[in-house]
Formats: C-alpha cells, structure tokens, sequence
C-alpha cells in the first residue's frame, strides 16, 4: 500500500487532500468564488471581457416569472435552462426543438409546458444548488457543437476541460456524452473523458469510468487522434478566464459552436483529478513546473507558447 | 501557508492536555481503566450521654486529611444541636452546643476515609522544645531508676523507646518504680504519657499520638491505640505505643496529639463513646473526584465532576461526539469514504448507543427505505422543495411511530428505541439519497448509505470501547490532544487510500 502511494507520488498524482489544501485553498480567494458558482456573474464577466459565450435568453429569477416563459420562449425553438449555481451538470434541461404544445428533449422524450414549469421552480427553490439556496434559472442558446467530435458523441454537447493554474494552461481533456451518461458530458456520470496534447491538440488515450477505452461505446469510432481545431484560441481562451477571475487553480469548460468557435460555458473552482486517469498523467508535476517559471511568463501569449512547448506530449 | 505556527500550535495543545493528563493521574491517582475501585473506610464515632437541662457544650477532637489518609467526606450528625468547628495548633475541633436538652443525647461524626498506601510528605522544621515533667519526690526517683536502667539496656532510640513501653505494658509484679508512676491508674493512654514523660526527661522531644490503627482492624468496633511520636534529628519518628515498635503512620488515623481526651462534654453525665469502622465500596473515580477537590480545589472548581450530576451525564454523551467526529474525519479524508452529510453517521451512532448496533442499523435501514420509497412517490405530485421536505419529515414520523407500535405488537421491545433516530438528520438523508439516486444511479445512492451506515458503526464502536470513553470523560483535557491531531490532519495532503485505487493506472510499474 505504501509501495503504490510512494509510486503514485514518483508519477506526479495529486490527490484530493493535496489539492485543497496546496492549490485550491492556497490559489482561490474566497471571495471570487461567487463569481464562478454563478454562472449569470460568470457569463457577465466573459462577455465585458470579450470571450464568446451562449447567447443568454433570458433569466428567470422568482417564481412569478415563469407565468411569462411563454412570450419568452415564443421566438425560441431550441434552448438550454439550466440553474445559475448548478454543479456537475445536474439540473440542465436542453429543448431541441418544440412540436405544438410539446417540447422535445435532446433525449428525444417530449415535456409539456406544465413540466417544464416546474423543473423552473424546482431550480428556482434550490433543489439543483449547492446547499439549496434560492437559485436562478437561466435560459440560453443551445450550442450546436462542431461536426469535429460528431462520431464519437452520442447526443448532448461534448465539452473541453482545461486546468489553468496561474494563467498557465496545465492539462485538458474532451468529455464526451454517452448512452450511459444521458447526454450529459459529466464523467462520474459516465461520460467518456479523453486526454489532449496540449501542444497540439489533439486527442490522447480516453477512459470511461475507469477503465482505458480506444472507442465510442455507442458509436463505434476511434477516440484516440481527433485533432481540435483553433486549439491555441482554446488555450487563450482558457488562460484570460484566470485572468477574469483571479483564481489561481481554475477548471475552464469550453464548447466548440460549429458556427461561433469555441464558447466558454463555465468555470470550476475546484475542478476534478478524473483529467489526470484520462491523460494517464499526473498533474502535480506540471504544477510544480509552472510555480517555478511562472516569474518569466508576463502575457497570455507567453503562458499559452510555455503550455504547449512544455506540456506537449513527446511524439513517440 | 505558514506551517510552523500550526506545529507551534499543536505543540501547546498537546502538552497542556496531556500535562493536565498527568498530573491528574500521578499526582491524583486518577484511575486510568474504569474498573478501578479504591480502598475505603467509613469511620463512625458516636457519643452518648445524659443530660439534665442545662447548657451543654460537647467537644470532639476530629482527624484531618492527610495524603496518605485523605478523608474525602465527613457527616456531623445530631439532633437539636447547633454545630461549629474549629482549627486550633493544627488541631481539628467539633463543638456541639445546645440550650437545655434533657435525657438521652446522641451525636454521631462519620468520616469517609480513603487508604492510599502512598507516603505522606515529610514535614521538616525545628526541634520542639523540651518540656520537662514536673515530678516531685519519690515519683522523681522511681523515673530516674526507670530510665537509667531502660538506657542500660538500649543501644538507641528504638530499643530506648522499646525498653520503655514494655516496662510500662507488662510490669513485674515487683516493679515498685512503675507501679508508683501509675498510681494503679493502668490505662494505656496513661502509660503512653508516661514514656512520654521520661523520653521528655531523657532530652528526647517526645507526644502521644490518638487515632485509630486501620490496618489491624477489619469492620465493627475500632478501639483507640496510643502511639508515641518522638523527634529524632530532623522529624518525628512514630512507634506503636504497646510494644514501642517503630510503627507505620501511613494507615493511622489520627484524632488527635498530646494531653486530651477525644471527647469532652460540659453539661452532661454518663459520657460514653464508640467507633465503628466499614468497608466502602467506592468507584474508584468518585474517590478520584473527591480527591481532586480536597487537594486542588482549583481544578475541581472547572471539572466535570463539579457540575450537578444531571448536567454530568449530557457531557458524558456531549465529550463522545468529538471521538465520533474524529472517526468520520479519518473515513473521510484518509479513507476517502463517502458519506451523506458531514457528521450524519456521529449523531447516527449517538441512536445506536440507545438502539444497540444490530438493531439500530435495522430500524434505520428500514426507515429509510420506507421513507425513500414515499419520497420517490411524494416526486410525482411535484411538490416544491420545502413542502416536500416538511412532507417527508412528517412521514418519517409516523414511520417511526408504526415501528414502535410493530414492533411493540410483536414482542420487540428493541423496536421501540427508534424514537431515540433523529429525525430531521434522517429526512434529509432520505432527500439526498434519492437526489442521488435520481442523479448518479441507485448504485451510487446505496453505496453512500452503505457507507455511512459503515462509517456510524466504526464511531459507535470508538464512542462505546469502555476504556477510550472513561479516558475521554475522566480526562476532557484528552480532547486538546485530539484537537490538535485534528488540526494537523487539517494540513495532510497526502493521498487518502481509496485514491490509490482510483489512480493505480497512473502508477506505472512497480519496480
């Protein structure tokens, strides 16, 4: 037991005790995480600094609002709802379209407008939030994710994860929605997780669960080798939400829109350690590299070229 | 982070509490296991005498406590009696008075003493001065030949003493010299008085002693014995009175010292006293506690044990939740376990001790279901949130109350214990499990009720092992040390076991 916590040390593996206490309590101010547990503040922040983010619709605040859902949504077929302080993908409700009175699901089920009301309310009572406090709902633009990750998705959006620790991109992954999962891009769901290259970025080993997977358990394609388009624009992307925030150890979620580039949906201040098993890498030496050089890396230009030089995975 | 202050603090945690520690077990024999019983003794002395309507004034010479004979608790028992007592030349003194009794009068003073067979601390001091007998004529005479002959035959002190007090105890019938000193008064405090008097003359600082002898005696009736204490050097030196052998005061009670009888009373005829002694079975902590006040009053005055007892016995429930805390912070941030809610399983554990373990983790696994089954039921009418919990609150109630009245149908008494569950902790485990449930699958749902149920068993067991709670609510000083355990843990980044699971494909080969 020993032998593997020394080896597992030797590979560079954080773990969650390490990670509060040496990065995330050490690197997160307090006082800057509402402006990531709120995703309307988030999304606020991102679009004064310039970072494309999903249209926002509408936010629905009290429980007399939803009464006048129906103007909101009229010129709307498609959209996502999905509460303002959520966590892990739950409570987010996408609508692909609408037939009469129904809504369809990206599921394919359909809800009545009844439903969909009190999946509102419920956000709005506090049953999706972090310690059940009084919520937010927001309603925004369903993203219509690039044909790149097509094959090896089955519904919902794959998203990519990328950890910044002091501006300085470290590691990132894509999730990838499964039958499994429901459509929703969380691992501990069952979603798929593959590791990127960060210098080029292109996809790596994927696991699902915990065991190494090279392809799409529904849809049969290969995993490993997907190149993500724009991947040093991801990278900045990444790097200047740091910069927005102030939080020293950050998890960036971006979507590839087929139309608008990448978005940025939200950010994590305590971002998980699955992205290590999906890159089969540890983190913890990354992170040490870049506490060291951090004093010679002045702009994002400078972070996001140290990333990719540093962290690109040899070319075997 | 600043590590070193942490450390520092920690540090001083840790030796105050287990200073506290150790000077209440060295020093006040605090027992470490909770079986320890101490030795103890109830000592009675009753006095009776008749009185005629006049004022009466009763004098009792009492003992003091003394290390090795702490008296942990004493009773002055009498009816109509008012009742002072005094400290005069390290002398204790009980005065009885009343106005005008008549007939019969009854006054008791009982004593809880405890036999410690440690040594009491030696007092140091300056020799006493002499105080020479005033004997005249003949009686002056037959002491010279008596002592010049007890020096004849003695080598020092010891046998001095020794030769003195068998002349006195058994003489020859011959002996003109001591028949003449007793004046046929033969009592043995008149003989003890007597060496008393000739080591006096001999330069030897010497006085009785008056107290009880508890070794040799077992229950029932206890007579006075009269030892000699005698300075030698730089303290006293103490030989039984009858034989003059060195004695050992440790388990002497001692009533009094010098000229005096134990009792006086003005006013009233008839005198007579006796004491009585009797075993005591006395928990070994109580006498502990008694202890602790008698000897540092400070302490005592912040204990536990000087609380009312009603308030103890919430703090002997209250002083095991830390131990229950500190076994979840163990499962969860070294273990890596998962549970709902941080400190759910404590306060389950805290029903367990009620319920019993088996029977306990019965009834809850089964409110629970029954509950869950409700809740999945109530999450069709779409109720919002409050509502909904203050619905299955309700139902866990009445849940609780149809497994007493099953149970008590039944014959199980067991059952009825699941009133003790508390229930507002176990609807909310309800709502998050099935939140779960609902979210992540019921696999994972079962897995963080198995494993708080897991983790509420292993505190049950830490707050229920007899040794670490007398520990903890003898000694709550423990609890610094435990904190700063705590605090360090606090500060532990390495991994917790079950992530050496999760990243073993990270590990590479063992080498």
């Amino acid at each position: 037991m020993l032998g593997l916590a020394r080896r597992l040390r030797t590979a560079g593996v954080l773990g969650i005790n390490q990670r509060n206490a040496e990065f995330i309590a050490a690197w997160n101010p307090r006082h800057r995480y509402p402006l990531v547990d709120d995703k309307l503040l988030t999304k606020q922040l991102a679009v004064q600094a310039g970072i494309a983010v999903p249209e926002l619709y509408g936010v629905i605040e009290i429980e007399h609002q939803i009464r006048e859902l129906g103007t909101l949504l009229a010129q709307h077929g498609e959209f996502v709802i999905k509460p303002a302080h959520g966590s892990g993908g739950v409570g987010i409700l996408v609508i692909t379209g609408r037939i009469r009175k129904l809504f369809r699901k990206a599921s394919g089920d359909f809800i009545t407008q009844e439903e969909l009301d009190h999946h509102i309310s419920n956000t709005l009572s506090g049953l999706f939030s972090l310690g059940g406090a009084q919520d937010k709902a927001l309603i925004e633009a369903r993203v219509h994710f690039d044909p790149i990750f097509e094959s090896v998705t089955y519904q919902g959006v794959p998203d990519v994860r990328i950890i910044v620790f002091r501006g300085v991109p470290v590691m990132a992954m894509v999730r990838l929605p499964t039958r499994a999962s429901d459509g929703k891009a969380n691992l501990h769901q069952g979603a798929i997780g593959a590791g990127i290259d960060l210098g080029t970025g292109r996809t790596l080993t994927a696991v699902c669960g915990n065991d190494v997977v090279s392809e799409h358990p529904d849809t049969h394609q290969p995993i490993t080798g997907v190149e993500i388009p724009n991947w040093q624009t991801l990278l900045n992307i990444a790097a200047r939400c740091h910069d927005l925030t102030q939080l020293g150890y950050v998890g960036v979620d971006l979507v590839l829109d087929r139309v608008r580039g990448p978005l940025m949906l939200e950010l994590n201040a305590r971002p998980g350690l699955n992205i290590q098993i999906a890159n089969r890498c540890g983190l913890l030496t990354r992170l040490q590299v870049v506490d060291k050089e951090i004093g010679q890396l002045h702009t994002i230009e400078d972070r996001v070229g140290f990333a990719m030089r540093e962290f690109a995975v040899a070319s075997a | 982070m600043n590590n070193r202050h942490l450390y520092v603090l920690a540090t001083l945690l840790v030796s105050v509490g287990l200073g506290v520690f150790l000077y209440k077990t060295l020093r006040l024999d605090f027992p470490l296991s909770p079986e320890a019983a101490s030795d103890a003794w109830e000592v009675e002395v009753k006095i009776e005498f008749e009185a005629q309507g006049d004022p009466v004034r009763a004098e009792l010479r009492v003992p003091a406590s003394r290390t090795s004979l702490p008296i942990l608790n004493e009773y002055f028992v009498s009816r109509g009696f008012g009742l002072t007592t005094t400290r005069a030349d390290n002398q204790r003194l009980a005065i009885w008075s009343r106005r005008q009794p008549e007939g019969l009068q009854t006054l008791y003073y009982r004593a809880l003493v405890e036999m410690r067979k440690s040594a009491d601390p030696v007092s140091g001091g300056r020799a006493p001065e002499i105080e020479k007998p005033r004997l005249g004529g003949a009686d002056r005479l037959a002491a010279a030949a008596i002592l010049d002959e007890a020096r004849q035959k003695s080598a020092d002190l010891d046998t001095l003493v020794a030769q003195l007090a068998q002349r006195f105890e058994n003489p020859a019938a011959s002996d003109e010299h001591v028949a003449l000193l007793l004046h046929r008064r033969s009592s043995a405090r008149e003989r003890v008085a007597r060496v008393v008097e000739l080591l006096a003359m001999a330069d030897f600082p010497a006085r009785s002693v008056h107290g009880i002898h508890m070794a040799q005696l077992g229950g029932g009736s206890a007579e006075m014995s009269h030892w000699i204490e005698v300075w030698d050097q730089d303290r006293w030196k103490v030989y039984e009175g009858v034989t003059g052998a060195p004695g050992d005061i440790r388990d002497y009670l001692i009533f009094w010292r010098g000229a005096g009888q134990l009792v006086n009373v003005e006013g009233g005829d008839h005198l007579s006293w006796t004491i009585t002694m009797e075993s005591v079975q006395l928990g070994g902590l109580s006498a502990a506690a008694s202890r602790e006040r008698l000897f540092s009053p400070d302490l005592w005055a912040f204990s536990l044990s000087s609380l009312p007892l009603a308030t103890q016995n919430v703090y002997r429930i209250l002083l095991l939740v830390p131990i229950g805390a500190f076994v979840i912070l163990i499962m969860r941030n070294v273990v890596g376990f998962k549970t709902f809610g941080t400190f759910m399983p404590v306060l389950i554990a805290l029903a367990f001790r009620e319920t019993h373990l088996l029977a306990g983790i019965i009834l809850f696994s089964v409110l629970v279901a029954l509950g869950l089954t409700i809740r999945f039921y109530l999450d069709r009418l779409k109720l919002l949130l409050v509502p909904r919990l203050a619905a299955v609150l309700i139902v866990v109630i009445l849940l609780m109350l149809i497994v007493s009245i099953v149970c008590h149908r039944l014959g199980i008494e067991s059952g009825l214990s699941v009133a003790l569950f508390p229930m507002v902790i176990i609807t909310m485990t309800i709502e998050r499990m099935s939140i779960v449930w609902e979210e992540r699958g019921p696999r994972e749902a079962v897995q963080e009720g198995v494993g708080s149920l897991i983790a509420a068993t292993l505190a049950f067991a830490a707050m229920s092992w007899k040794p670490l709670t007398h520990l903890i609510t003898t000694f709550p000083e423990l609890l610094l040390v435990l904190l700063a355990i705590t605090l360090l843990l606090g500060r532990y980044s390495g991994y917790r076991l079950l992530e050496l699971r999760r990243f073993k494909v990270l590990a590479g080969k063992a080498d």
